[in-house]
């Protein structure tokens, strides 16, 4: 215990600077002056005195007991408010149920189970801590002290030992007689991590192969309006209108699907399908969804996009090029497409192109057409992969 | 018998049949006719009239004499009377000043009537689509789950998964659809003003948005058992409030372990 004003003696760091603090004429006295000592021509002291810790201030609670008296008193309350917060909470759920709102000023309708219990839970949790804290801080002892590092390294009678242990242990063992039980045992035992390895690899999922580069739209498939899943007439497509569209057949089975058309002979015999027919519907439709609009075809300052729409109506891939989020902010009056999580825009006059934001590239268009009754339908699939750029597209 | 026949050379014969023959006509034409419903008033070519000069005096500085457009303000010619009920209804309409987008204001500055007048000139100048009919517009008895799923595909990434609104470009923005009148919400979408898309009865069936107003009245009317929704924005805005006032507390909290006690 340092009651008085002398800091307690502590070591200098360092195997140069003086082992000593100083003593009772305070700080900074044997400090090095910067006229003497100091590293030639840096105009720094060669080293600095250790000014040790301040002098200890005792606090209210340790010189007048009146004060201690209050700080008990404190902490007792703080405790306390704890005990009537778990009251608080134990008798509310028993009292109240979720469905009974009441009117709290600022929230609104508040379920007041949910006020109670929170409000209990709260002060039984801050009344603990809260009433910890202040009795550590007032009344617990708040002398510095310092504790003495030790020397980590071993002693030399055991680090010899250890040694000598070793080389026992590998006379007795027999491995230098009988090298290969080592080897083998060795090649054992780092194989046996493979399996572990293997499973976490593994869990992962095969490779995506060509699935990031296709998706389920066919030549032929109605474009349908998304949840309803019926088909769009071109003549349904007003001037400004937005459809949100799925492809049709989008929940076949492979087999529905085959008999539909929609498998080819080499896709059947090798396994290997083209366009997601061996997907689940939502696999299937992450990459599929596409936004149909209706400008007026001399609109377009790309030939390739009105001639890949169909008077004025054109479908463009709804996944952002930049992170994959749905792109389906469409200004009706701009005829820009917003990303709603990075604000990337791209313009549909411009074949939509990036105008804004950190997308990359252009959204991918659907090329559409009519069938024999007027509904809108894909003339061939997608062009290009959908979606965000991956490391085997560059 | 006889006596009708004796006088039928009557002078008087002539007269009494056609009035018979006028007041059967009449009568069976007022039985047959379909009654206007309650609470629709007909437009009359008075109405017309005075929906021509409220136009003029409020709405052809900006849309020109004949609703042609100016530079000022878009042409009015086909955009029906839905269009003039919703502007007008909504408050959006008359503009007070030029900006980025037309705000909602209350009070509405016309009355109903007014707003059915200038609609019906309006719509003379091009056919639009016109005022829906009550029986969608209302919600009433729309499916509200399947309103909620045509909501999130159609509405939720411009108006927020609660219908709270959201940011478009350049000051642009969707605003909330918090205690909307159904015809109003029709409406919209029937002529997609400003930034908003058109979702035409070919896109979005009247059942399809009636199920929509359904799901968004039900959305009016549901309680939040947590109290305050801050908006409804999602994590952002929550994020914000934390930000705003749980690090504060933090930091005191963090201030107060570290200090020594007097």
């Amino acid at each position: 215990m340092n009651d008085s004003a002398t800091p307690p003696q502590v070591p200098g760091h360092g195997s140069d600077g003086p082992a000593a603090g100083h003593g009772d004429a305070g700080f900074g006295a044997g400090a090095v002056s910067l006229d003497h000592g100091h590293v030639e021509g840096s105009g720094l002291p060669a080293h600095f005195e250790n000014p040790g810790l301040p002098p200890h201030q005792p606090r209210h609670a340790d010189v007048d007991p009146k004060a201690a008296k209050r700080a008990e008193r404190q902490v007792l309350a703080l405790f306390t408010l704890s005990v009537l917060g778990t009251v608080l909470f134990v008798v509310a759920y028993f009292m109240f149920r979720p469905e009974q709102l009441f009117f709290f000023p600022f929230f609104g309708h508040v379920s007041i189970l949910n006020l109670l219990l929170g409000l209990g839970m709260g002060l039984s949790l801050l009344g603990i801590g809260l009433g910890a804290v202040h009795w550590a801080k007032t009344l617990m002892p708040d002398t510095e002290t310092i504790e003495e590092r030790h020397t980590t390294g071993a002693s030399e009678e055991d680090r010899k030992a250890l040694v000598q242990a070793l080389v026992d242990g590998k006379e007795e063992s027999q491995l230098g007689r009988r090298p290969m039980i080592g080897v083998l045992g060795g090649t054992a035992l780092g194989l046996f991590a493979v399996p572990l390895g293997l499973q976490v690899v593994g869990g992962m999922g095969r490779l995506p192969g060509s699935e990031l580069s296709e998706t389920f739209w066919q030549t032929g498939m109605r474009l349908m309006r998304d949840p309803e899943m019926t088909p769009v007439k071109a003549s349904d497509v007003t001037l400004g209108a937005a459809f949100h569209i799925l492809p049709e057949h989008l929940d076949a089975s492979v087999e529905e699907l085959d008999k539909l058309g929609y498998v080819s002979a080499e896709e059947k015999r090798t396994g290997d399908y083209r366009f997601d027919q061996d997907l689940g519907y939502l696999e299937r439709k992450a990459k599929a969804v596409v936004l149909l609009m209706r400008l007026r075809p001399e609109q377009f300052k790309s030939d390739k996009a009105r001639d890949w729409g169909y008077h004025g109506i054109v479908a463009y891939n709804k996944v952002c090029t930049h992170a994959g989020c749905p792109v389906g902010l469409y200004e009706q009056q701009t005829h820009h497409l917003l990303c709603p999580c990075h604000q990337s825009t791209f313009d549909v006059t411009q074949d939509c192109a990036v105008v804004f934001g950190p997308a990359k590239r252009a959204l991918p268009q659907l090329k559409i057409g009519v069938d024999d009754e007027g509904y809108l339908i894909a003339t061939q699939g997608f062009m290009e992969p959908v979606g965000p750029s991956f490391w085997e597209r560059g | 018998m006889n006596a009708l026949a004796a006088r039928r050379r009557h002078p008087a014969a002539l007269v009494v049949l056609l009035l018979i023959g006028l007041f059967a006509t009449g009568g069976l034409y007022t039985l047959f006719t379909p009654k206007a419903d309650a609470g629709t008033r007909v437009t009359t070519a008075a109405d017309l009239e005075t929906g021509r000069r409220m136009f003029l005096a409020n709405c052809a500085t900006c849309h020109g004499m004949n609703g042609q457009g100016t530079p000022d303000g878009p042409t009015l010619a086909g955009v029906g009377a839905a269009a003039v009920d919703f502007q007008m209804g909504t408050g959006r309409m008359p503009l007070a000043a030029p900006g980025v987008q037309a705000k909602r204001t209350f009070p509405v500055m016309f009355n109903q009537t007014q707003i059915d007048q200038i609609a019906a000139y309006v719509d003379t100048l091009g056919p639009g689509p016109a005022v829906p009919d009550a029986k969608y517009a209302s919600g009433q008895g729309g499916n509200v789950a399947k309103g909620g799923e045509i909501f999130r595909v159609n509405c939720a990434m411009c108006h927020n998964f609660a219908g709270s609104g959201g940011a478009l470009t350049r000051g642009k923005y969707a605003p909330q659809l918090d205690n909307i009148e159904g015809k109003h919400i029709y409406e919209a979408m029937v002529t997609g003003p400003q930034s908003m898309p058109v979702f035409a009865d070919t896109n979005l069936s009247p059942e399809a948005k009636r199920d929509v107003i359904a799901f968004l009245h039900d959305l009016d009317k549901q309680e939040n058992p947590g109290g305050n929704a801050l908006g409804s924005f999602g994590p952002v805005g929550d994020g914000f409030f934390l930000w705003l006032l749980g690090l504060p507390i933090m930091i005191g909290a963090a201030v107060w372990l570290g200090r020594k006690a007097a």
